[in-house]
């Protein structure tokens, strides 16, 4: 469970965040500019609230009152980017490890095997991310936010940069990832078919309010 | 083309001392370079502006800053030479002091661009994979600007080979102890006679510096490649 009260700037504005998120994959709507990436950074812990609170099941995040803030690297979410964001100088390989190699034993939920299997991405493990097309680069994004096992997985818009066809392909990977790992999913898109098809709860934002659901 | 023991002499002291001061503004120019790049803080133009200052100087002023500062009675240098017995003013270390002092902005500008050219969501990415500030820093800032790295490196090796003002002024002109290849041609070319052994040194002064910007393009080429920035097919 996710409790988000809190206000941030975003330019010249200021936009409100209030709503439980609960289910075990939720989509955030709206159009873009509307604030959406902004509200993920800062659940993710990128970026500082003005004030209000961020709680997790019981951990708070942030609490500007209480002066509590949790950095990103220690909050424990895994984040997909738009474009994946894989780091350029790496192998497909160390990409995937790259959240799992420091992680305690006993906190990896799932191994290199599992995951290569799930996603289907065996075969570009030598490779390095400028020679991978744009499906296999976002299958190996989630993968490496999978491996890290993390305890909500924040997607940003991760179908936005593909084509119809590839959407079409990548959507079947996130299902799986949803009935096979459980690890609860806050969505971001502006496209509400995705959220519909992955039987998410929609929650609309617009112009930067996000009302309580 | 044939040297005489003296020009070699002032060639390897060249050489060593272009090393010595490339490798001292290596970390403290990632340093400067990361913290003008990534931060915000109060007094960053002043910052700025100092360390591109011995750019815009005459030479010879650096130079007699240091000999105030770092010279057996400086302050510095004072306490240095009556503490640890370290000499730095006529002392071939004290030349590195002053390339070092000279090439820093080299180094530091390339380096600089290198990480302002970064996407930062990389690093925000494996901020959010786990990745603490400082393994950020080392497993992906880093290693995507070595490109800049090399060839701030380098600049800052060329610059110090070419030195003269701010070593004139510090170190002096000593054969043997801080006559470089630049001291060498202006001393040849003050002596009756000396045009030969001028030309000999400065057609050397030209081949290596043409040779170091050679080399430092060839690598950047070859990093770039390596990191995914470009393609062989392109290249």
């Amino acid at each position: 469970m996710l409790t988000l009260d809190f206000e941030f700037t975003r330019g010249a504005f200021t936009l409100r965040a209030r709503c439980e998120v609960g289910a075990t994959v939720t989509g955030i709507c709206g159009p873009s500019g509307a604030g959406k990436s902004t509200l993920l950074a800062h659940i993710a812990g990128l970026l500082k609230p003005a004030r209000g609170r961020i709680v997790f099941d019981d951990q708070v995040l942030f609490d500007s009152s209480a002066r509590v803030f949790v950095p990103a690297h220690q909050r424990h979410f895994g984040l997909v980017f738009q474009d994946g964001q894989l780091f350029p100088h790496l192998t497909v390989r160390a990409n995937l490890l790259y959240g799992q190699k420091h992680l305690m034993a006993d906190q990896r939920r799932f191994d290199l095997r599992t995951v290569l299997d799930l996603l289907e991405i065996d075969h570009l493990l030598e490779r390095r991310p400028g020679q991978l097309s744009g499906g296999e680069r976002q299958r190996v994004a989630l993968g490496r936010a999978l491996l890290y096992s993390p305890r909500l997985l924040l997607l940003d818009e991760p179908l936005s940069s593909l084509d119809r066809r590839l959407k079409a392909q990548i959507l079947p990977f996130l299902k799986r990832i949803r009935d096979e790992t459980g690890i609860p999913m806050l969505y971001v898109t502006h496209a509400r078919e995705e959220i519909t098809a992955l039987d998410g709860e929609i929650v609309e934002m617009e112009a930067g309010m996000l009302p309580a659901a | 083309m044939h040297l005489s023991p003296d020009e070699l002499t002032a060639l390897w002291l060249s050489a060593k001392i272009a090393l010595c001061c490339m490798l001292a503004c290596l970390p403290a120019g990632v340093a400067v370079a990361w913290l003008l790049a990534r931060h915000d803080f109060r007094g960053k133009l002043l910052l700025e502006a100092f360390v591109q200052l011995p750019m815009v100087l005459p030479p010879v002023v650096p130079g007699y800053l240091l000999l105030v500062v770092f010279g057996n009675r400086g302050p510095i240098g004072g306490w240095l030479h009556q503490h640890f017995g370290v000499q730095l003013a006529f002392n071939w270390k004290g030349a590195v002091l002053a390339s070092a002092t000279m090439a820093f902005p080299l180094m530091v500008q390339p380096v600089r661009l290198a990480f302002q050219m970064i996407d930062r969501r990389l690093e925000q990415a494996a901020a959010t994979l786990g990745a603490s500030p400082w393994r950020v820093f080392a497993t992906i800032s880093l290693p995507l600007a070595i490109p800049g790295i090399v060839a701030g490196a380098i600049l800052c090796f060329s610059r110090a080979l070419g030195e003269f003002g701010a070593t004139m002024a510090f170190v002096g002109n000593i054969p043997g102890e801080t006559r470089t290849v630049p001291l060498a041609i202006y001393s040849a070319l003050h002596q009756p006679g000396g045009e030969a052994a001028a030309a000999r040194l400065a057609a050397l002064s030209i081949a290596l510096a043409f040779a170091a910007m050679l080399f430092s393009h060839l690598l950047t080429r070859r990093s770039e490649r390596k990191l995914g920035y470009r393609t062989r097919a392109h290249a």
